[in-house]
């Protein structure tokens, strides 16, 4: 395997965790809920899925048991932000502080024990074309569920019904509510998803990424993972590429180091924000497209008139 | 809300709050965490510590600590309230603690501090610190030996002294086996995230190392260096159940030894302040036991280990030049610890630049 | 069994009050469980949490210390948020006001004049205003989302001081360590009052907080914001500029957050290191919601939460209480106080199955 096909094979590693939880946000916000939240769920999705791991020594009793996890969580911040109508940023802010403390605490008889990574699967005759079938068809199966997720996603919003419901509640709830679409339910299923795919990006991070626990392994993962919808300006396919853009250029910072370009580290490591941001400006100076994407009932909390 | 505090309060008047003091004849003795004691890495190496401590001294202390305080105002808050709830003797454990427990010792002149890796004294503020450089010395020699390429993968955190000393020392010790060894350094900047240092694994395995040794406290790197075949060297702990077939040795911090040694000074009234700065000869550093490598490399490892404790072999002792090719130390010339401690450039052979 | 809502004609006066108090009575409820099934007195340890650090002078300057960030961070934010600015990148302008603020005492320690300290604050207010100016800029100028661009900054903010504290502006007598050189006594913010270290930036926190009130509510400028924040559309018809208004909001945050950065380190910390805040920027913004976005609740909520960090401190120290356990009450507060502010807004009912009444 040539230097070229191992960077990318560690930019796949690093890109998949923000890709999934920032689908899941996605559809969230798409339904016209913002939680900021992202982050406790991950953390929370990566302790379930190692807990349950070692319990059972299956990781892929593992991944269910952090898509579970994560999206039980999420229903907390549905029924006060849904239910209750609370704020939505403050009870995302509130939601993360909750699961890094949740986590630490069922974490603590875990940090330091070995983990079970989830292994590779070949796809038959895919995987031996070369270059590619080592980096895509080699994957495990997260990778490959973030890829069903990618054009599930897509599919489901442009192309199904419950996609265009979905979308007409984020974009008008009083009128989708007008026309017999429950928003409440909608929204509801929307958190719940957005929450599975942050359990699901947190157990990649413990099943994966680093096959262990400790406490905030998602360090800040959750946060990138938000900023990659507003880059996306809530397009799936966007997401795609903002996601591998910054996994793409975290992992050459650290080659560069090796490297040893000398350039000071920190300002390599600021690279991945400061190519975000600009990329993100070249892309956004059409205003209409920008707005007709953007979600128009985002935060703004939903009571039915009786 | 006034008038509910109040009412709060007399409710816990009413359901029998009492100062609720255990044994007053216990000295108590506090610890200040930066992360958290299960963090796998510093904070659990000293909160080991503690435990230690408390065992040994079980029938004459208590101890308590705090965890994850943030280095700045609020660890000023914290080491008050330490020193407050009646705890004799302190001991701060981030370098960002210095500021912080000068200014409280000096509002609590009866109370003691100890300080780790700091270089700030008082009266009643001692500093100690560990030579961990000499594990990295010893790690450098097995390295040579080990490293089919002659090249070795270096993941450090911050450009401190303590790191940069690592560093230079593992060189050195490599370039004793082999005089043209090299190192490339990634600096994650970073202490604690096991994805940033994955991928700092990946990336210095991939651009062709074959042994690996890291200066960030998770068990990342060593199960990355497990999974594409190629050795490893621990840090802070024995890492050896993230890589049974890949640890070489580790660095363990163990500060149990030193915490017992002072406590018991401040008990017996003896306790003074001090600078110290102890190495494997006192136990405030360990190998942990040299596995997955032939018997001449143990061997030599351990001789290695052994001049080391006697005092026979010092790892900063010239002929030594800086990375610029000036001449650092002459011939038997030993580096003095003044310069040890703040220490900010590399020696030759390094292929990285510090920031100045 | 449903929980549905029911809209109150207004603003119920009772409940704005009564709901802080019911959320604070069920966290007690709920903490004190919590701490007896994990085998605590939970009487002693609500105490420790809520009283003692009320109880002593010392630990009220410290409330003050930790506050003061807090608020006036988040009355900056209200003002955003009011007017439908996200910014949520406080955090990065609180680090960039506290590095140019800084850049006298560490580059020039000789000049000790009485002017050196206001200076620090202009700058360190101006930094913070032009930190915040970036997504201004790029929000008016390119349509780029305010939320991506403030929070990126956040992490080169942090890198940068980062770079600094250990390259250019290490100290030189410092061995080394990843420190500037300690301020001069003439460029560290004077304590209030003799009794405890509580510094002027509580002062200058109140003073905001007080300020931009009166702004929201008396001035022509506060309308403007309320109605912008509102709809863009009327704001349009009323020939208010949503363009001026993201300048305004952004430069007006960044300088709070840039005060609060600068008064942090030269009041509190006394130099430049590499870590200057465990988040400031992101809890304000939780404070400002918790203050209901008004800037006056702001300067209560930040006191509570502040007052969360203290209690949790005595609690770990009196009753060994885990820090993580810490944390999960101060979430559960924050549900709790974020849940019952529905109250204001809305009556609760909860509907038995069998009694089909209304739709959901």
């Amino acid at each position: 395997m040539g230097i070229f096909e191992a960077i990318l094979l560690s930019v796949i590693t690093a890109s998949t965790p923000l890709v999934i939880a920032a689908c899941g946000e996605l559809i969230a916000e798409r339904s016209g809920v913002l939680n900021l939240g992202v982050e406790g769920m991950m953390v929370m999705g990566a302790v379930i899925a190692f807990m349950a791991t070692t319990a059972t020594g299956s990781p892929y009793i593992g991944v269910l048991a952090g898509i579970a996890g994560g999206a039980v969580f999420s229903l907390l911040f549905g029924f006060l932000t849904l239910t209750l109508v609370a704020n939505q940023v403050a009870t995302g802010l509130a939601l993360t502080i909750l699961g890094i403390g949740v986590s630490g605490m069922l974490g603590e008889a875990y940090v330091g024990q070995p983990g079970i990574k989830l292994q590779p699967i070949d796809i038959p005759l895919l995987a031996d074309i070369p270059v590619i079938g080592p980096l895509l068809f080699k994957q495990d199966l997260i990778f490959y569920l973030s890829v069903v997720l990618v054009v599930g996603i897509n599919w489901f919003l442009f192309r199904s019904r419950a996609g265009l419901k979905l979308r007409a509640v984020g974009d008008s709830h009083s009128s989708a509510h007008a026309l017999g679409v429950s928003v409440i339910r909608t929204r509801y299923l929307a958190v719940m998803f957005g929450g599975a795919c942050a359990g699901l990006a947190g157990a990649q991070l413990s099943l994966v990424y680093t096959p262990q626990w400790v406490e905030n392994m998602t360090a800040g993962r959750g946060w990138i993972a938000l900023a990659l919808v507003v880059f996306a300006s809530w397009r799936p396919w966007r997401v795609v590429a903002g996601g591998y853009l910054f996994g793409a250029v975290s992992i050459s910072q650290l080659h560069a180091q090796a490297f040893g370009i000398g350039i000071p580290s920190q300002f390599l490591s600021a690279l991945p924000y400061a190519a975000t941001i600009i990329v993100l400006v070249l892309i956004s100076r059409n205003r209409r497209t920008t707005l007709i994407n953007t979600p128009a009932s985002l935060g703004k909390s939903f009571v039915p008139d009786r | 809300m006034k008038k509910l505090l109040l009412a709060l309060a007399a409710t816990t008047a009413v359901l029998g709050f009492a100062a609720g003091a255990s044994a007053a004849d216990k000295a108590k003795i506090c610890f200040v965490y930066v992360g958290s004691k299960t963090d796998g890495g510093w904070t659990q190496a000293h909160d080991l510590g503690r435990q230690e401590l408390e065992k040994a001294l079980s029938d004459k202390i208590e101890t308590q600590f705090l965890e994850n305080v943030p280095e700045g105002p609020d660890a000023e808050r914290a080491i008050e309230r330490l020193a407050r709830s009646g705890c004799g003797l302190i001991y701060t454990t981030s370098f960002g603690f210095m500021d912080a427990t000068v200014k409280v010792a000096a509002k609590f002149p009866d109370v003691k501090f100890e300080h780790a890796t700091g270089y700030k004294n008082a009266p009643n503020v001692a500093t100690y610190n560990s030579r961990f450089y000499e594990g990295r010395y010893i790690q450098g020699v097995i390295a040579a030996k080990m490293s089919a390429k002659g090249e070795a993968g270096y993941i450090a955190s911050f450009p401190i002294p303590e790191v940069v000393q690592g560093i230079n020392s593992f060189l050195i010790g490599a370039r004793s086996i082999n005089p043209d060894f090299k190192i490339k350094v990634v600096w994650a900047n970073t202490w604690f995230d096991p994805g940033k240092e994955a991928d700092a694994a990946k990336a210095l395995i991939d651009q062709g190392v074959d042994i690996l040794t890291q200066h960030t406290d998770t068990t990342a790197p060593m199960q990355v260096a497990a999974e594409r075949g190629i050795k490893a060297f621990g840090q802070a702990s024995d890492m050896i159940a993230a890589g049974p077939q890949t640890q070489l040795t580790a660095i363990k911090d163990t500060w149990g030894p030193y915490y017992i040694k002072r406590t018991q000074l401040f008990l017996d009234g003896k306790w003074e302040t001090a600078s110290s700065w102890d190495g494997l000869k006192d136990g405030i550093l360990q190998m942990a036991p040299y596995t997955n490598m032939p018997d001449d490399v143990k061997k030599l490892a351990e001789e290695t280990e052994a001049k080391i404790k006697s005092g026979e072999l010092k790892p900063f002792t010239g002929p030594l030049k800086k990375q610029d090719g000036s001449e650092w130390l002459k011939a038997g010339e030993s580096a003095d610890d003044g310069t040890l401690l703040g220490l900010n450039f590399y020696v030759e052979g390094v292929d990285d630049k510090l920031p100045q | 069994m449903r929980i549905e809502l029911e809209r109150r004609g207004g603003v119920s006066p009772l409940f704005s009050i009564l709901s802080p108090i019911i959320a604070l009575a069920l966290t007690v409820v709920v903490g004190a469980i919590m701490f007896a099934m994990l085998g605590k007195n939970p009487a002693s340890a609500l105490y420790s949490f809520f009283i003692e650090p009320l109880l002593e002078t010392w630990s009220l300057h410290e409330l003050a210390i930790k506050a003061a960030p807090l608020i006036l961070i988040g009355a900056g934010l209200t003002i955003c948020y009011r007017s439908n600015n996200w910014n949520i990148g406080a955090e990065g302008q609180f680090i960039i006001g506290a590095i140019a603020g800084s850049i006298l005492p560490v580059l020039f320690p000789e000049w000790t004049s009485p002017v050196v300290l206001p200076l620090m604050l202009l700058m360190g207010m101006a930094g913070g205003a032009l930190y915040a100016g970036i997504p201004a800029l790029l929000k008016t100028r390119f349509n780029t989302n305010e939320i991506l661009t403030s929070l990126m900054l956040v992490y080169i903010a942090q890198l940068f001081l980062d770079w600094l504290v250990r390259g250019p502006w290490r100290d030189p007598g410092g061995f080394n360590f990843p420190v500037t050189r300690d301020f001069g006594a003439n460029a560290i913010l004077p304590e209030v009052i003799s009794s405890g270290r509580a510094n002027y930036g509580f002062v200058f926190a109140i003073v905001a907080a007080v300020a931009l009130w009166f702004l929201m509510r008396y001035t022509l400028k506060g309308f403007e914001i309320a109605v912008l924040g509102q709809s863009e559309r009327a704001g349009r018809f009323a020939g208010f500029s949503a363009r001026r208004m993201i300048w305004f909001s952004m430069l007006l945050s960044g300088a709070l957050a840039g005060l609060a950065g600068i008064s942090e380190v030269s009041g509190a910390i006394g130099k430049l290191q590499p870590v200057i805040s465990p988040g400031y920027g992101f809890t304000a913004i939780i404070v400002a919601f918790l203050g209901r976005l008004n800037p006056l609740g702001v300067i209560i909520s930040g006191l509570v939460l502040g007052l969360t960090y203290l209690g949790g401190e005595a609690v770990q120290v009196s009753l060994g209480i885990s820090d993580k356990v810490v944390r999960v009450f101060q979430g559960l507060l924050l549900f709790f106080v974020l849940s019952c502010d529905t109250l204001i807004h809305y009556k609760i009912r909860l509907i038995m199955p069998g009694t089909a009444e209304g739709r959901g």
